[in-house]
């Protein structure tokens, strides 16, 4: 797309029951990155992957608890591998329960408290705009990016929580009134101590268009992939 | 195995079914729902056995951020 600019390689894992994962993919080519897509039963990420994205969707049926099954696929090993080099990795509604299942990254998710399925546009606040996934975001500009999920509702009691407050690992919130699921601390993303790992419930990949009503997702997506960049030239 | 939510979770399922007993006028002060797991295992060693569930249950069946879980032993049915 940009001439003598090098596209990262950000490829999207697909499990599966994955189904945002073309769209991932399609907003992460639109951003400059290379995304392709990755079947679950990989050893290995592939070689130069300097990001990984772990999708939306419904993987294995989101029988048990979700992300709980999919957690144990063979290409989950070399992206906790990856995550304790230090490489980037974003989760994504079911991807976010995963790494939390994955013990990736902090808290559980459970079944909304409205126990309905929730699909609309949400406010973020976002509380970090200095992490490899918030760069291009604003501080104190709210980003306006749908949720659609069942089991949203983020939880981790309350020693946990005011641990995580505190650490700055709360990254992203819902705007205080609009929590569409009963998440605890109207939390909506998370991050782990080092920063390099990020779940979060909305969907920035399908806020990528004027089309789609919104642009803000770019910002996060668009951040990860700078970011990748950014590591692909300091690792050459 | 018998797996269900923490005290303190939020288990908007049991929130659900207490309502709906309340509303067939059933007096009921709190429902919580959880799940039962039926497994059937090779061992007949009851120690191993409890050992190997445990490690089940640590592993997959359960998360322990949000769920409890209880082992209940029973000898097959002999045809």
């Amino acid at each position: 797309m940009t001439d003598g600019v090098p596209r990262p390689l950000v490829p999207v894992v697909v499990f599966p029951g994955s189904n945002d994962d073309r769209d991932a993919a399609t907003a992460l080519q639109r951003l400059g990155a290379d995304a392709p897509r990755v079947w679950h039963t990989e050893d290995e990420l592939p070689a130069g992957t300097a990001a990984v994205v772990l999708p939306g969707g419904f993987s294995y049926g989101d029988y048990l608890r979700c992300g709980a099954i999919a957690r144990f696929s063979p290409i989950m090993a070399a992206v906790g591998r990856f995550a304790a080099e230090g490489g980037l990795v974003l989760g994504i509604c079911n991807g976010f329960q995963i790494l939390t299942e994955a013990g990736l990254l902090p808290g559980a998710l459970r079944p909304n408290a409205s126990l309905r399925f929730v699909c609309r546009d949400v406010p973020l606040v976002v509380e970090r705009t200095d992490l490899p996934f918030t760069t291009r975001c604003e501080p104190g500009r709210e980003l306006t990016i749908p949720v659609k999920h069942g089991d949203g509702c983020w939880f981790a009691d309350a020693e946990l929580l005011a641990g995580l407050e505190a650490a700055g690992q709360v990254v992203f919130r819902y705007r205080p009134g609009t929590n569409p699921n009963g998440a605890v601390g109207d939390v909506a993303g998370v991050c782990n101590a080092d920063g390099n790992v990020l779940g979060l419930m909305p969907h920035p990949e399908h806020a990528v268009d004027d089309l789609l009503g919104s642009t803000d997702g770019a910002q996060i997506l668009g951040s990860l992939v700078d970011s990748a960049r950014l590591s692909l030239a300091a690792a050459v | 195995m018998l797996v269900r939510p923490k005290p303190g979770i939020l288990d908007p399922q049991g929130q659900a079914v207490e309502g709906s007993l309340r509303h067939l006028g059933f007096d009921v002060a709190e429902a919580r729902v959880g799940r039962v797991v039926d497994l059937e295992l090779a061992t007949d060693d009851p120690g191993q056995a409890r050992a190997e569930l445990e490690r089940m249950c640590d592993q997959l069946l359960t998360n322990p951020l949000i769920e409890s879980y209880v082992i209940a032993l029973e000898e097959p049915e002999t045809a």
